[in-house]
């Protein structure tokens, strides 16, 4: 029941005439690489552009251009028919160009209201006017409907909270184009929902919008038209009306694309993790989780779905040794990895694709052989004698980079850092799996992906299922959610309120369930 | 071929480019304080020169370059794991002086045994100087930057007291310890140095630093130890997560480090000094240390080179008078060259400016 507000199927609030972005026959290359191959783009005013593209297919390296972060190789970008020439994000900001970048640029000691006003501070005298300021954001959180806590500090909030203060960032400062890069990656249903609503009173207000996404149905909600870009190549330009789904998908990745996951049968083994009566802090040191009971058992995927900061990313945070208890039991086949280091529940069966996977996941220095050991650096054939065994390990990634498609091949030597974010992904993933521990706890793991690679990354899951390992999926995306899960768990107030069989998930029932409606 | 091939990879690295450039600037910016004070740039330069391309000039500087190289080296191994060992100078003064005690107080001990065991003291030193930082980082979060200058205090009074210790101090009038027993001294046979013509000073040190940089260098790139402090060093939240001990970590990357700048302090006891004074003021070996570190890109081979240019220019520098020019030029220089190292993104836009000139002139 996803918002279908009333100017979704009429354009009428986009004014045709008066194209806002033209990008014309941009060509972008790195060396001999040739990122953008002749794109062409145009955007109007009033109007919500979709570009769609698989990971690396050169999405984020033409808006890297459009906001002044990288020079066109050639070609030329107009806003509002004039021809400029971007040298910085500065120009871009003045040109009225707005970007919500998918790895959010916040500084992380800052606060909320210190980070959207950062760059634009409202002054009395020489002072700083944190009490304006605090008005003002507060102003545009309500008015666009994005609540947040504007003292609360950025490194103590989830990546939802993040995001939409990567957004409020760019409404203060009055964009009247706005980017969104990967927009709803990390937003419940709900929030997405609100964030649709958000875009479309934006336009209604002669705002463009361009949204980088990999999320068909979004297009289809939020776009009114849709531009398409295949490995560095304009494709093409549709109305979104126009086409269905797999269209899209089919236009995107070249080839026909599986929204179904095939995943047989299965009768569950014994318990792998269980969880009881737990009880942890949040950051703030207030009780977030309160008595949460939780089992996974070998050979079916758990899924949690629940509303961000219910207690997810608590749970997930003492699962893997990152934060104490301070009551309750979780034990790994009946061994307690309570308020033990990282170390010991990696040991006794516990691997984890984490949420932030440039924080906790990867050491983005280091070359992708190196990430591919993070945790078996000191084991055989990695090391023998505590010296690396570059040969093995070197093996071991280029089996690994090509079992997992990571791309490009043959980037053993190079920093994880030079990977998009999908593939990124593709090495935790990748790490984690062939650690082949009993439970692999999966957060967002599609977090930021494109639909051939969630297609990759689900198989991956289920396989470990299938392998007869415990699978615990902690996701905001309900359909990843009801799609992957043997049992689906909503959490709500720190508590499991309702635990039912995946096969009989129902969108409606859960989203009432994740946002505290009584069961029946 | 492969060889030749990955040599041209390292030299045209722009890190590599970006250091030349900024020593350049250095000798620019000295050249014009020369020229200001009425000076002629070519004699002052040539002098510098010609004082270190001698043969015994030469082996002055390989003899005033050991201690910068081994600090340069602890100060390198620490920005590796991501530390900054500020520490080193206080860690340089406890090596040299818990060396000089042993040197001194066992100075009957056979050669083959008191300079290691001289080296053992300074290292154990120094590590503990770095561990008791580690320790109270680690422990109670205290910034490492502010102990780290406290030590370094801490370190500057206790060897001035211990140099003041009855049995330790100097019987004559100088302010300062005996002499280390013959024993402990590191120099070349004098009868070598006479007939071959080098300084007076050469001594074995320089096999040790050459030691010491094969140490780093193997650390860390070889070791698991190597990759867990680097990990720890360029993201230690996903080294947590991968299940490293992030504390544990931060303790051995300084403790190494600690070992390093005290065999440094050893190194220039045994070498060259003889003996320690009761100082009026830090020395400034550990703080040379940053500067080599720097220069040398906190690479091990890169921080030998940076050793060796570092005590060129303290060799040459004191040489600098005779044409007239003050010494305290080549401060100038070194400082510039910092300064240039710090902001070296300035050449990568000098580069960038050029590429739009030209893609402006492509326009026309």
């Amino acid at each position: 029941m996803r918002a279908k507000g009333v100017d979704d199927l009429s354009k009428e609030h986009i004014d045709m005439n008066v194209p806002v972005i033209e990008m014309r026959n941009i060509v972008k290359k790195f060396g001999n690489f040739v990122a953008n191959d002749g794109i062409n783009l145009t955007v109007h005013k009033g109007e919500i552009h979709a570009i769609l593209g698989e990971n690396g297919a050169g999405k984020s390296t033409l808006m890297n251009q459009l906001y002044g972060l990288l020079k066109p190789t050639s070609g030329d970008i107009l806003v509002r028919g004039q021809k400029i020439v971007m040298n910085s994000p500065r120009d871009a900001i003045n040109a009225g160009i707005g970007m919500v970048h998918q790895h959010f640029m916040l500084v992380q000691p800052f606060t909320v209201t210190e980070n959207i006003i950062l760059g634009n501070e409202p002054v009395r005298g020489i002072k700083l006017d944190i009490q304006k300021a605090r008005q003002n954001v507060m102003e545009i959180s309500q008015r666009y409907g994005l609540s947040i806590d504007p003292d609360a500090k950025i490194e103590d909030i989830s990546v939802g909270m993040q995001q939409r203060v990567e957004i409020l960032k760019a409404l203060y400062r009055g964009a009247e184009i706005l980017i969104l890069d990967e927009p709803t990656s990390s937003l419940t249903p709900q929030e997405i929902v609100e964030l649709i609503e958000i875009m479309h009173n934006l336009t209604a207000d002669g705002k463009s919008i361009i949204l980088i996404t990999h999320k068909l149905k979004e297009i289809k909600e939020a776009a009114d038209f849709c531009s398409i870009i295949r490995a560095g190549k304009y494709i093409d330009t549709v109305d979104v009306d126009q086409v269905d789904e797999n269209d899209l998908a089919s236009l995107m990745v070249g080839r026909k694309v599986t929204f179904k996951v095939d995943k047989p049968e299965q009768a569950p083994g014994e318990v792998v993790l269980n969880v009881h009566d737990l009880h942890g802090l949040d950051y703030r040191g207030v009780e977030i989780l309160k008595g949460l009971d939780l089992q996974v058992r070998a050979g079916e995927i758990v899924g949690i779905a629940g509303i961000d900061g219910n207690g997810q990313t608590e749970l997930v945070e003492i699962l893997t040794g990152l934060r104490k208890a301070t009551s309750g039991e979780a034990t790994i086949k009946g061994v307690s990895i309570l308020n033990k280091s990282p170390a010991f529940g990696f040991r006794h069966g516990v691997s984890s694709i984490p949420a932030d996977r440039q924080k906790h996941g990867l050491v983005l220095e280091f070359s992708i052989e190196d990430n591919l050991i993070l945790q078996n650096y000191e084991e055989a054939p990695y090391a023998r004698r505590k010296i690396l065994q570059r040969d093995e390990i070197g093996t071991h990634a280029t089996s690994s980079i090509q079992n997992f498609d990571i791309r490009p091949s043959g980037s053993e030597k190079r920093a994880a850092r030079t990977l998009s974010g999908g593939n990124q992904q593709k090495v935790i993933i990748a790490r984690e799996v062939q650690n082949d521990k009993d439970l692999l706890i999966a957060v967002n793991p599609t977090r930021g992906l494109d639909v051939g690679a969630i297609e990759y990354v689900h198989q991956y899951i289920v396989q470990q299922r299938n392998k007869g390992k415990a699978v615990l999926l902690v996701s905001f995306e309900l359909d990843e959610i009801m799609s992957l899960s043997d049992v689906i768990d909503v959490i709500f107030d720190g508590k499991i309120v309702s635990s039912i069989p995946g096969g009989e998930a129902d969108e409606n029932y859960l989203g009432l369930m994740m946002a505290g409606g009584a069961k029946e | 071929m492969k060889n030749r091939k990955s040599l041209l990879d390292i030299i045209s690295e722009s890190t590599f480019i970006h250091i030349i450039m900024a020593i350049l600037c250095g000798f620019i910016v000295g050249a014009g304080f020369l020229a200001i004070m009425g000076l002629s740039v070519g004699d002052a330069y040539g002098r510098l020169l010609s004082s270190v391309t001698s043969l015994k000039g030469f082996t002055y500087v390989i003899v005033y370059s050991v201690p910068y190289i081994v600090a340069g080296l602890s100060v390198a191994f620490s920005f590796k794991t991501g530390v900054f060992n500020i520490g080193a100078e206080g860690q340089f003064v406890v090596g040299s002086m818990a060396a000089a005690v042993v040197g001194i107080v066992l100075g009957d001990l056979p050669k083959p045994v008191l300079i290691p065991l001289c080296f053992l003291a300074a290292m154990v030193m120094g590590g503990l100087w770095g561990v008791i930082v580690a320790f109270l980082k680690t422990k109670w979060g205290i910034n490492e930057v502010l102990s780290m200058i406290m030590f370094n205090w801490i370190a500057f009074y206790l060897s001035n007291f211990i140099a003041g210790i009855p049995g330790i101090k100097n019987e004559g009038s100088a302010e300062a310890t005996r002499n280390i027993s013959e024993n402990a001294s590191m120099l070349f046979p004098k009868d070598f140095i006479r007939s071959a013509g080098i300084a007076p000073t050469a001594n074995w040190g320089i096999l040790v630093a050459i030691a010491a940089m094969l140490f780093v260098w193997f650390v860390i790139n070889k070791t698991t130890l190597g990759y867990r402090l680097k990990a720890v060093g360029f993201n230690r939240n996903a080294a947590e997560y991968g299940g490293i001990s992030v504390n544990a970590s931060i303790l051995t990357a300084l403790a190494i480090s600690g070992a390093l700048a005290g065999l440094a302090g050893a190194l220039q006891l045994m070498g060259m000094g003889n003996r320690i004074s009761i100082f009026s003021s830090q020395e400034g070996f550990g703080f040379a240390g940053i500067v080599v570190a720097l220069i040398g890109c906190s690479n091990a081979f890169g921080v030998f080179v940076a050793g060796l240019f570092y005590g060129a220019l303290m060799y040459g520098g004191s040489k600098l008078n005779l044409v007239g020019a003050p010494t305290q030029l080549i401060n100038v220089i070194v400082g510039t060259v910092v300064f240039f190292i710090a902001i070296s993104a300035i050449f990568k836009h000098i580069k960038n400016m050029k590429i739009r000139a030209r893609a402006k002139e492509g326009i026309k």
